[in-house]
């Protein structure tokens, strides 16, 4: 026997049934008893119905409209006149480290804005602290500041340098998060913004181990995962971030990097910027100002 | 850059303090490699012949089906929102790696039932004429409607089993090697980050596959005081030795490689080999689980001088340390990963709960289900081999 006189090959056509498909069977040519005839057709029918079905309702998932498709939104109504930058604005974050004094306005200005959960962070301020025996130290800028903390500072005697590294979303142009994202549910908006779709989102955990950041996290509210966004809702209003906006000394710089007059093209066209772990090559769009090799 | 703040000055993401993969995403990828393990075994003996291997042929197909009707198990209770869980085949993201596992999942399953269907087709037909009441309905079921047996049926069967079974050596490497792939792909995690991912994940799994298989074998036919076959036992051994070795072969040029080159990486890694995964990973999984039964396997392996009984012995405790091996590797990767921020200058504590959708208990349940669905399956299905004379039967 031929492999293709086997049942599931033979329905690839005539010629691969051979004497069966050519009326063979039909005079007793083949030889086959008419048991087994039954035996073979009931197993052919079984397995071309169960092929057919499954194929079919794989096939499903390819129409339009199934499938979520691209990963970028629908552009929201906005200022421009619909051609050129202004249909599309691109937005950028400049993080000043040189300016930052760990008031901590922006982290309240944040959960609130945010309904971020207490132990969560979508953003955070970091501060290192260089001492002169070479020891260098990392903590969190409590959401208070330091002056209400309570907590027992360094002694300046002992202190080479310090200074404060606010941290939040990257929002890289090449996101991992958005890659490994298996639903759809991490998106990235027309101004190169990346959301997540919260009624899409499965809960699986996987963007956040690959946002090598640490920026997302599982918001233990809501189920789903969770991470700045650059407060999209209020830049849709031409609003500022809420942390911006917070902040007393303008170490949070936000603003359209397509516009040549606004202040962070400004800044970015005079001074020197570095992003966090750049050999990745995640392309991110915050860029700082000050950045050590601490810093990670 | 150095990383002495892993010790001295710890500082971790405030977000990291809260891993969250939890032990169900170290039992996913236990059960899954057992499944393509079991299945490549039952392989060995429908596709490549090796005949020593008849005796467990058949009790590798339905325990490979009955380890991956329960593989999905982990991931849902992992799941933040299950009920969502079939976004992943609806409106699957072309970009993820875990994307594909809907689709090669179901087809890995979908050539598994046909595979055990047509396997068991003759007993189930036969059943279907002599039980009685309840039972004879439930084989009559089984047999979905294709009652007849003829000699010329049993041969397409016999083929078609073949060129399944065939299908199904890729489709299994497939699914394990997806789910390596899962971890090696993710760039931010020095740990996991490594091409060789998918094929350690694969052989650890072919090897965790015979081990549970060799164990299963020993305690079946002691149970029904059944003299297992030397040569199937010896054959097991010979294989599980086989793939030990490769698996801790790669194992070992994986975390050799990073060592030699001292990169950025290395400084995490070796803190976090001597300090969090110390037990789990140099004397769980080397020492006891790698170097031990890689040196006892030679013994029923190769052995003509011992007795049966003393072989198979050394043959079911390799294959418990084997599985051991397997379990702590699992963890290691993945709880390891976890262990420390991507601060890089600090460990994460993880925490595991008793109870809970995630706690050791619900482990030990879905670890657990497998083994009570391959009970099931045992009285309903003939999982001992026919005896050569029905066989020839058949054929002639």
């Amino acid at each position: 026997m031929s492999l293709f006189e086997l049942p599931i090959l033979s329905t690839l056509g005539p010629a691969a049934a051979g004497g069966c498909a050519s009326g063979g069977c039909g005079t007793g040519g083949c030889g086959t008893a008419p048991a087994e005839r039954t035996s073979e057709s009931s197993r052919r029918e079984f397995l071309k119905t169960a092929t057919t079905l499954t194929l079919g309702a794989m096939s499903l998932t390819l129409l339009p409209g199934v499938t979520a498709g691209d990963d970028t939104l629908p552009l929201p109504p906005h200022g421009g006149d619909g051609h050129g930058p202004a249909a599309k604005p691109m937005y950028g974050f400049l993080i000043d480290t040189t300016k930052c004094i760990g008031a901590g306005k922006c982290l309240t200005a944040c959960r609130v804005e945010n309904a971020v959960p207490d132990g969560q962070s979508r953003t955070w301020v970091e501060r290192y602290v260089h001492y002169k025996d070479g020891r260098v130290e990392v903590d969190l800028v409590p959401e208070t500041g330091y002056a209400e903390s309570g907590e027992v500072q360094p002694a300046a005697e002992d202190v080479l340098r310090a200074y404060f590294v606010p941290k939040l979303c990257n929002q890289c142009v090449d996101a991992p998060c958005n890659q490994v994202c298996p639903v759809h549910a991490s998106i990235k908006s027309p101004e190169g913004i990346e959301l997540v779709d919260t009624d899409r989102c499965i809960g699986c955990g996987y963007c956040v181990q690959a946002c090598p950041y640490g920026i997302r996290f599982m918001n233990h509210d809501t189920g789903v995962a969770d991470k700045c966004n650059w407060c999209y809702h209020r830049v849709m209003r031409n609003e500022q971030p809420a942390c911006v906006e917070a902040c007393p000394t303008g170490a949070r710089v936000f603003g359209r990097v397509d516009d040549p007059d606004s202040e962070i093209s400004k800044r970015l066209a005079t001074v020197p910027t570095n992003v966090l772990k750049q050999h990745l090559g995640t392309l991110p769009l915050t860029r700082y100002v000050g950045l050590t090799d601490e810093v990670t | 850059m150095e990383f002495h703040a892993l010790h001295d000055a710890p500082f971790i993401f405030p977000n990291d303090a809260h891993p969250p993969w939890s032990i169900m995403i170290v039992l996913y990828p236990y059960i899954t490699g057992m499944v393509a393990g079991a299945f490549v075994v039952s392989t060995m003996y429908h596709v490549f012949h090796r005949e020593a291997l008849r005796p467990v042929a058949r009790l590798a197909v339905v325990t490979s089906l009955c380890l991956g009707a329960c593989a999905t198990l982990p991931l849902l209770l992992h799941l933040h929102q299950p009920l969502r869980a079939f976004n992943v085949v609806a409106t699957p993201s072309p970009t993820s790696a875990m994307a594909g596992f809907g689709f090669i999942y179901s087809f890995y399953m979908l050539v598994l039932l046909v595979d055990v269907w047509l396997i068991f087709r003759p007993a189930i037909v036969e059943r279907a004429g002599t039980a009685s009441g309840a039972w004879r309905g439930v084989y009559r079921a089984l047999a979905l409607g294709v009652v007849e047996i003829t000699p010329r049926a049993a041969e397409i069967d016999r083929r078609l089993v073949h060129v399944l079974s065939v299908i199904g050596i890729p489709a299994a490497c497939l699914l394990h090697g997806y789910v390596g792939f899962l971890f090696g792909a993710i760039k931010a995690n020095p740990w996991w980050s490594s091409s060789l991912m998918p094929v350690i994940f694969l052989t650890s799994a072919i090897v965790s596959g015979i081990a549970v298989l060799m164990l299963l074998y020993l305690f079946l036919c002691r149970r029904s005081q059944m003299e297992p076959d030397a040569e199937c036992v010896r054959s097991l051994s010979r294989l599980l030795w086989m793939f030990l070795l490769l698996a801790v072969m790669f194992e070992a040029i994986d975390i050799l490689h990073v060592a030699y080159e001292r990169e950025e990486e290395w400084h995490v890694i070796r803190a976090l080999l001597s300090t969090k995964l110390r037990f789990s990973y140099l004397t769980l999984q080397i020492a006891i689980g790698s170097l031990l039964p890689l040196l006892l396997l030679p013994l029923p392996a190769f052995s003509r001088r011992l007795g049966a009984g003393l072989r198979h012995s050394i043959a079911g405790v390799a294959a418990v340390l084997v599985l051991v091996q397997v379990a702590a590797m699992r963890w290691n990767v993945v709880v390891g990963g976890q262990l420390f921020s991507k601060s890089f200058r600090g460990f994460v504590e993880y925490p595991v709960d008793w109870f809970g959708r995630e706690g050791l208990l619900a482990a030990a349940v879905v670890l657990s289900l497998p083994m009570v669905l391959l009970w099931g399956a045992m009285k309903l299905l003939p999982v001992w081999p026919p005896s050569p004379e029905s066989e020839s039967g058949a054929k002639a």
